[in-house]
């Protein structure tokens, strides 16, 4: 009885901070309500007995939320509300609508054909994570180790990006050597001083 | 589930609830006395017997002025964020033991609210959770020193979540469990056995880095006085601006909990002993931040980014690298 009314509770909170977040025009409001939304999903791995999986969620979804924060923080004042563009909202609001049906009906689908049976079950000899760990290890390893190469792959490609100056520092720099720096740079490297 | 579960975790919410509240409110005193004794000062005197009441003086003052909500400022949220500095504090300890197993009245109390077998990455979780608090209240209050704040936070906290997450991650290689029960016990038996001493470099690592994630001194930069203000807490007033207070200590208290029982033993054997010993443990690092405040100043934040990611990381990376080396000869698998 106390899953099912934690199961109603926290759908039913979910979908609320979800539909706040596609509803509001306030960008504090959207992120804020996405990072709630991503810890009571977090709820459902509980429920189910998936400690390990529920505390990951809530550690990489609440961090990747806080990056948006930042970039919120560059490209708005976040303290107005977002002018958003709208031409035909008839339109977006039809293709929403049937989006929405198709991805419930792709998820549901399963109950139609066959009973759901999990792959691999929670075993309860062994504890959560090193249930997970072995599957990723055995079954998994291939995309696992892909990931793996991509993040790295990523993590290089950043590095490359942002890491031009990295040898200067503006705040041990003199203001005129500051102001000698920008002065160079502003005509050859035009798109450098967009951001 | 029972009826006595419900009621004994109920109850073991509201004592640590009303304990740890009323100790992040001591907090401030001891603060302020530890503080004025290293500076040669008194500290605060007046009201009580050496300034004891000083702390319900400061409550009625937090609870009894105006709740101001500036023009301009983002309602809802301005509102929801010392709520959750404060919340995520205290949810962060619903994993940790903060005393072995007794019996009382004939009846075993285990005193952790929750025992996941997750234990040590939930409470790391949700005090990652917890940096929301500055953010949200720094972005919403339409303010240039609380919005510095906000990014300054957002930077500092995703940062050393790194440091932490790696420090962690070479003791739990040689525990092999991450419920906070499990590493206690596999301290069992002598300070040889601590992981402090097998593990000095992840250890001082997560010390420095729990400065960082509570925001006390040398790392007090989100809310840096002589630069910015109050940072995100300028525009509060009254015990929304208490609510921040209450998690910064809550948060010292359970990061002190966390480090003593992972690092320095914990409670040991389970003995009367062993648990006042784990009380003394966690009071000598919540007096060490207190020490630090007195002893140093605060760095910059290119400074501490500096330290985080060129100085920090590569060591707590290397240590998880040679813990793996050694713990794969150990077994016999070279």
């Amino acid at each position: 009885m106390f899953e099912a009314i934690a199961f109603y509770l926290f759908a039913a909170l979910t979908i609320a901070m979800f539909t706040i977040t596609v509803m509001t025009s306030q960008a504090l409001y959207a992120l804020t309500a996405m990072a709630a939304g991503m810890i009571f999903i977090s709820a459902f791995f509980f429920i189910l007995g998936a400690d390990f999986l529920g505390v990951i969620q809530i550690i990489v979804y609440t961090g990747a939320v806080m990056a948006l924060y930042a970039f919120g923080m560059m490209f708005f004042d976040t303290t107005r509300t977002v002018v958003e563009k709208r031409d035909n909202p008839r339109v977006i609001f039809i293709l929403g609508v049937l989006a929405a049906t198709l991805v419930v009906f792709i998820l549901v689908s399963p109950i139609i054909s066959t009973h759901i049976e999990a792959n691999y079950p929670i075993n309860a000899a062994m504890g959560n994570s090193e249930t997970i760990g072995l599957i990723l290890f055995t079954k998994f390893l291939v995309p696992f180790e892909i990931a793996a190469v991509m993040l790295l792959v990523a993590m290089i490609a950043g590095i490359v990006l942002a890491g031009k100056k990295m040898d200067k520092s503006l705040t041990l720099m003199a203001e005129e050597e500051i102001a000698l720096m920008s002065a160079t740079q502003a005509k050859p490297e035009t798109e450098e001083g967009a951001h | 589930m029972d009826v006595a579960f419900i009621i004994e975790t109920i109850v073991k919410i509201v004592v640590i609830l009303l304990v740890f509240s009323a100790l992040a409110g001591f907090g401030t005193y001891f603060e302020r006395k530890v503080l004025a004794f290293m500076q040669r000062r008194l500290g605060p005197m007046h009201v009580g017997p050496y300034g004891l009441l000083q702390v319900a003086a400061d409550g009625i003052k937090l609870f009894t002025k105006e709740d101001i909500i500036p023009q301009n400022v983002v309602k809802p949220i301005f509102k929801l964020a010392p709520v959750i500095t404060a919340a995520t504090a205290f949810m962060a300890a619903a994993a940790i033991p903060f005393w072995p197993e007794f019996t009382a009245f004939g009846y075993k109390v285990h005193p952790i609210v929750a025992d996941v077998n997750v234990g040590i990455l939930y409470v790391m979780a949700v005090m990652a959770i917890g940096l929301y608090g500055p953010l949200l209240g720094g972005m919403a209050s339409a303010n240039k020193f609380s919005l510095i704040s906000a990014a300054r936070s957002a930077a500092v906290f995703i940062s050393y979540e790194v440091i932490t997450g790696l420090a962690l991650l070479a003791p739990l290689m040689m525990v092999g469990s991450l419920s906070l029960i499990d590493i206690n016990n596999y301290q069992t038996g002598g300070i040889s056995n601590w992981i402090a001493v097998s593990q000095p470099v992840a250890f001082i690592l997560f010390w420095i880095a729990a400065f960082a994630e509570t925001g006390r001194t040398p790392f007090h930069l989100v809310a840096n006085d002589h630069e910015i203000i109050d940072g995100f807490g300028t525009e509060y007033s009254g015990m929304r601006w208490g609510l921040f207070f209450i998690g910064e200590y809550a948060n010292m208290f359970f990061i002190s909990f966390v480090m003593a029982i992972i690092f320095l033993g914990g409670y040991g054997d389970g003995s009367i002993a062993g648990a006042l010993q784990l009380l003394l443990k966690v009071a000598f690092f919540f007096f060490f931040f207190l020490w630090t405040r007195a002893a140093w100043p605060d760095i910059r934040p290119d400074q501490l980014m500096w330290l985080c990611w060129k100085v920090l990381m590569p060591i707590a990376v290397v240590n998880v690298v040679i813990t793996g080396v050694v713990i794969l000869i150990k077994q016999g698998g070279m």
